[in-house]
Formats: C-alpha cells, sequence, structure tokens
C-alpha cells in the first residue's frame, strides 16, 4: 500500500458518506417522505471514490440518474444534495432537478443526466474542449452496464477515439439493466471487449475495490494528460438496492445478492487497511459522518420550498 | 358486460385478447416482463415488473418470451426493427417506457415509419404501435414528465392516440393494433390507476371521433388527455356559478376530429382549450388555430388557452403543482371569457 494514512482516512469517509446517505434516501422513500424515483448507489461505491478522488479541479464529469455517490465522493455539500431530493430550495439545483439530476458545475460536476448513455457525449465533448483550448485536463462519463445498447455510447466512443478526446468512460457493471441481466442484454465478451473495435484502450477491474479501480483510473488519467487520448475501465460492481427505491427486486437470485454483499466495498476497504489503519479511527470517521448525514436531511426537511415564481426562472440565460 | 377496470388493467386487457387472437402481434420494450437473464436460474425473476408500470404484466406467462420480448436499452434499435417486422407481416406493439426517451429512436419515426409508404409510392404500410407514458405530477423530473403529444402530432404519416379513460384506453389501444399505419399510443402515467366501466368482450373505436364527457351550451372546454378530468372539475365549479360547459375529449389527436369540437362551438360561442404541454406550438394552438380558421364567425369571445408554461418540467413539488393546468386556471379563463364580453 503506497497510500498515506490521510488518503485513506479521505477514502474512507467518501465512502461511508455515500453509505450512510443512500441508507438514508432509502427509508426517505419509505416514508414516502420524497417523492419519485430515488436511485440509490449502494454498492458501487469503490467505483466512484477509485474515480472521483483522483480528478483535479478542473476534471469535469458526467453523472446518471444513479448520482448521489458521483456528487458525495466530490464533496459536494451534504446540505446542497439531500435538500434536492426533496426539492428544497437549498438544494444543488434549487429542487427544479430533483435526486436524479443532482449536479454542481462549480465542483466540476456536469451532472446528473436521466436518459441513459446521455452524458457520454457531452463527456466527451468536455474533452474536446480540454484539447481545443490546450489544457491538460480530463474527463469522465460515468455509465451503467444497460447504456452499451445506446447510439449514444457507440457515437461518444467514436467521436473521442476520432479527436483523440482524453475522456475517461467508466462503467459500473452493476449486472442489470433495470430488472434485466447482463447475461441476456450484452452479446459480446464484455463491455470492455466492445472498446476495441474503437481502439480505445480497456480495463476491466474489481468494483468493488477501490484500490483496483483507483489504480485503473491513475493510467486512464495519465494517458488523457499525456495526449493519448480516451480510456475505458468496466468496474464490476453490484447495487444493493433496487433500480430505485421501492424496486422489489425480484430479478435477483438471493445467492447471487448474498455473495455480492460479502464484496461489500467498505467491508473490502477495512480488510485491505487490516494493520495499517487503526479501526478506532475508520469507525470516528463513520461516527462522524453519521451525524453529518442526519444534520443534513435534517437541515433539507426545515429548509423552505422554492417561490412558485422560481417555476419560470431559468429557462434562458439572462442577455443584457 | 362491463365491470369497472383501471387504464393498466384495460390495456393489458386489450393487448391479450388480441394476442389470443393474432398471432402477428408481439410486443417488445425495455423490461415489460422484466428478469431475463436470471429466469433460468431463479424462476421468480420472470415477469417482476410488467414493464417500470406493470401494463404488460402476466402476458410472459402466457405468451412467452418469444411474444413478450425484453430488449436491451436501444430504442432506435427496437422501434426501427418493429418497423423492419411489421413490413414483412408482424404487428409489433412496442412500448418506449417513458415518452422523453423517445428522443433516442425519433428518426426512425420521423423519417422511416412516418414516410415509408407515401415515399415509397403506396406499397407498403407500417402496422405498428408504439405505447409510451405521458404526463408530470409523478415528481418525476424534467426527463421523465413530459407529453409531447405535439411532436408526433405535426408528422404526416403517424396517427396520435391519446385516451383519458379506461374504456377508450382498451377499444383505442385494439384500433391501433388493427390499424394499417403506425400509431403512437399515448398513457399517462397519473392516469393508470382512474377507473371506470370496460366491455369485456373485445371492441374497437374508431380513430377521429372526439367523445363529448359532458354537455352543456355555455362554453366548450376541450381536454387533452388527463385535462379531461381537470376540465370535468373545473366544469362543476362552472356549473354552480350558472355556466354549462361542454367538455370533450378528441382521444385521437392525429386524425382530429375537428366537426365536434366546431360543432360544439358553434352551439356555445366560446372556446377553452387545456393541454398539459407547453403552450408554443401545441395541440391547444392547433385546436385554436382551426376554430379560429373554420368557426370565427361562431365565437363570442376570444378562445383562452390553458397549458403548462413555457418551461421544462420541475422536480420540486410546489413548483411542478404550478406548472400543471388546474381547475381553478381553467375556471379563470371561462370567467375571463365571460368578463371580455361584457367589457
Amino acid at each position: 500500500m503506497t497510500l498515506g494514512t490521510e488518503t485513506l482516512v479521505d477514502l474512507w469517509a467518501r465512502m461511508v458518506r455515500i453509505r450512510h446517505f443512500e441508507d438514508r434516501v432509502a427509508i426517505v422513500a419509505e416514508n414516502r417522505e420524497a417523492a419519485g424515483f430515488l436511485h440509490t448507489y449502494s454498492g458501487q461505491e469503490a467505483v466512484a471514490c477509485g474515480v472521483i478522488p483522483l480528478l483535479r479541479e478542473d476534471d469535469w464529469f458526467t453523472s446518471t440518474y444513479r448520482n448521489h455517490g458521483h456528487a458525495i465522493a466530490r464533496n459536494i455539500s451534504l446540505d446542497g444534495i439531500a435538500a434536492e431530493v426533496y426539492g428544497k430550495a437549498t438544494g444543488v439545483c434549487r429542487g427544479k432537478g430533483g435526486s436524479m439530476h443532482v449536479a454542481d458545475q462549480d465542483e466540476g460536476m456536469i451532472g446528473g443526466m436521466g436518459i441513459v448513455a446521455g452524458g457520454l457525449p457531452i463527456a466527451a465533448g468536455a474533452a474536446f474542449a480540454y484539447r481545443y483550448l490546450d489544457r491538460d485536463s480530463v474527463s469522465v462519463g460515468f455509465f451503467g452496464d444497460g447504456a452499451v445498447h445506446q447510439g449514444a455510447w457507440h457515437e461518444a466512443l467514436d467521436f473521442a477515439a476520432l479527436f483523440d478526446c482524453p475522456v475517461i468512460f467508466v462503467c459500473e457493471n452493476n449486472l442489470y439493466a433495470e430488472t434485466t441481466n447482463i447475461d441476456y442484454h450484452l452479446n459480446a465478451e464484455s463491455i470492455t471487449a466492445m472498446a476495441a473495435p474503437y481502439g480505445i484502450p480497456a480495463v476491466q477491474v474489481d468494483g468493488m475495490d477501490v484500490f483496483a479501480v483507483r489504480d485503473a483510473m491513475e493510467d486512464a488519467i495519465d494517458r488523457g494528460r499525456s495526449g493519448g487520448g480516451p480510456s475505458l475501465i468496466e468496474a464490476m460492481t453490484y447495487r444493493f438496492g433496487g433500480q430505485y427505491e421501492g424496486d422489489e427486486q425480484g430479478y435477483k437470485p438471493p445467492k447471487e445478492a448474498a455473495w455480492w454483499r460479502e464484496q461489500d466495498p467498505l467491508l473490502r476497504f477495512r480488510q485491505t487497511v487490516d494493520g495499517l489503519l487503526d479501526p478506532e479511527v475508520l469507525d470516528a470517521v463513520e461516527a462522524d459522518v453519521v451525524a453529518e448525514v442526519a444534520a443534513a436531511f435534517d437541515a433539507a426537511l426545515a429548509a423552505p420550498w422554492p417561490d412558485v415564481s422560481e417555476l419560470m426562472t431559468d429557462v434562458y440565460t439572462p442577455t443584457a | 358486460m362491463t365491470r369497472m377496470l383501471n387504464i393498466k388493467d384495460a390495456l393489458n386487457e386489450a393487448l391479450r385478447q388480441e394476442m389470443e387472437v393474432d398471432d402477428r402481434v408481439l410486443l417488445m420494450g425495455e423490461d415489460i416482463a422484466g428478469g431475463a437473464g436470471r429466469d433460468d436460474v431463479h424462476p421468480e425473476a420472470a415477469d417482476c415488473w410488467g414493464g417500470v408500470f406493470g401494463v404488460t404484466k402476466g402476458l410472459l406467462g402466457q405468451f412467452g418470451r418469444t411474444r413478450v420480448v425484453d430488449t436491451a436499452i436501444a430504442e432506435t434499435g427496437f422501434v426501427g426493427a418493429a418497423i423492419g417486422a411489421s413490413l414483412v407481416g408482424l404487428r409489433p406493439v412496442v412500448e418506449i417506457m417513458f415518452v422523453d426517451f423517445i428522443g433516442t429512436s425519433y428518426d426512425q419515426i420521423l423519417n422511416h415509419a412516418a414516410k415509408l409508404r407515401y415515399l415509397y409510392g403506396g406499397k407498403v404500410s407500417v402496422p405498428i404501435v408504439i405505447r409510451t407514458v405521458t404526463g408530470a405530477g409523478f415528481r418525476a423530473g424534467a426527463e421523465h414528465s413530459q407529453t409531447l403529444y405535439s411532436l408526433y402530432t405535426h408528422i404526416p404519416g403517424v396517427k396520435v392516440v391519446a385516451p383519458s379513460t379506461a374504456a377508450d384506453a382498451k377499444g383505442l389501444l385494439l384500433s391501433a393494433i388493427r390499424d394499417p399505419d403506425p400509431v403512437i399510443f399515448m398513457e399517462h402515467k397519473r392516469l393508470y390507476l382512474f377507473e371506470d366501466d370496460v366491455p369485456e368482450e373485445p371492441y374497437t373505436i374508431p380513430f377521429g371521433v372526439a367523445r363529448v364527457a359532458r354537455e352543456g351550451g355555455d362554453v366548450t372546454i376541450v381536454g387533452v388527455q388527463k385535462m379531461v378530468h381537470t376540465a370535468l372539475e373545473a366544469a362543476e365549479t362552472l356549473s354552480e356559478r350558472g355556466i354549462e360547459a361542454e367538455v370533450i375529449d378528441p382521444r385521437t389527436y392525429s386524425p382530429l376530429d375537428e366537426d365536434t369540437i366546431i360543432g360544439s362551438v358553434e352551439k356555445t360561442g366560446r372556446l377553452v382549450i387545456v393541454d398539459e404541454s407547453h403552450p408554443r406550438c401545441s395541440l391547444a394552438t392547433d385546436i385554436s388555430a382551426i376554430v379560429a380558421d373554420k368557426a370565427f364567425g361562431a365565437l363570442r369571445s376570444p378562445i383562452r388557452m390553458v397549458t403548462a408554461p413555457h418551461t421544462p418540467v420541475p422536480f420540486s413539488p410546489p413548483l411542478e403543482d404550478a406548472y400543471i393546468p388546474s381547475p381553478e386556471k381553467i375556471v379563470d379563463a371561462v370567467t375571463s371569457q365571460y368578463d371580455m364580453a361584457t367589457a
């Protein structure tokens, strides 16, 4: 392990922050405190936390409707994310986007996209602009395994390869496109293999191991910053929740779900750092996170709704 | 024999009845059964969803995966494939999970399904149905809540159907499947549980025939899909004030029953159109223009349109509630017509 204590503790904090936030979202959904479709990220923490902490402030990324984990891994304010889940005025999108569209461009998060694969051409475009502007920034486009069937997925890879865009396509392969298992929906050998025809270097990694994801991400970033163009990372993971909260997940064989629970990225992290970090330090971090999450949701519940006049604002950019 | 049935179950029944008598009919879409790829090792996985709103639930058990086809998330692929399959004799009914997702398959609809018959000189037809889900009020945000009626109504060659009752949903879906041309069949997510009397036997309802949902002699209110119900609520309030509204549900927007709307306006002299869509280039502006063009002389006051604003659908509950046309706004629109007439 070459990472210092500070980095390890920071990774842990981001991972447990996601888990506890999403545990609370599940309760919010169950109690019908917030309406609509809430897609939780639990189980996939090692992907967001393997990728995002390596980005610089000027490296932007696109996300999906399963975006809370990406926002939290970027250290975007929990208060702002929680408030967005409710649609409150203090939300990161002032309540207009909701859970599926969490974003904060001031923090480099272009945003959660509700359309499968919709963010990938946009991530490629950000990378295109970095080249155009002669910057050594990289962009990231997150997507799920279901996205590879979309025209936008193929066109984004094609565009990025054609113009050597420094974009890193990060697949969170959680084995299910909604209810449909990858054994059924994917005809290719793997998603990694699908990058080859585009000439994009790709690697499949254990997406429950934050360090494995991080290693792959370091290579991809090096490639992007040094003019080597796009990369693809396929992180093998599992969503512990449903497609959305309330989905009864009848499509998951119990043995399969139980096996993946044993691969819990938080558990795996603790196993890897065993002997390197004092478990009490990790416990203390987690206790702080629990309080932080509770405070964020308390604040969100107490926050005001947007004024109805907000309905009409932000459609167009004001011009002088 | 009729019995109370909700729109979701009425649609399911229409699909089942037509699949029982016509082997050419098959269903395609994302998770329309669910659990594909795991039902071999975990039988409970099969049909776990029946579509995200459960409309197609139970059909897998009767017809199997050959005729209830779960696709990948690839709308261009399966909408285009439905067109191709229809050309060689099948009658595909595809589901686009939310109308918002139709953007990814729009080319197949706009440039292919709609045009093949015309541009190939009338030799072929494209008998497909695209079922899709419209509407706000579900707290589903800007990319899962649109209506987009006019995006299809604008295109020659496709037919557009948007029922507001269970009886209409069943009869119009059977007509859509039997229709020789592409039909966009729009189901409002907030109406799936709306119940009314539905005949058990199969029946069809012709396209281009409006339904008069309420008779009245003072003002004509045309409601688009869910707005029919909002208009009926407004009509009760208006009735208490001595104004009897006639509420018309066009049911199909392409073709549109202009005669029933114009006939009603000739009787009442007033027209209000209620449309959950954005105000510009909408069904509201379209119907307004048709009436202004063809029945101007019958109008005793300006036509009023009650629509959503020219904004995306906001997530935040109070904003979304303000977005959707309300009975109060309809009452205000009608009242303003009387105020204008006396001013």
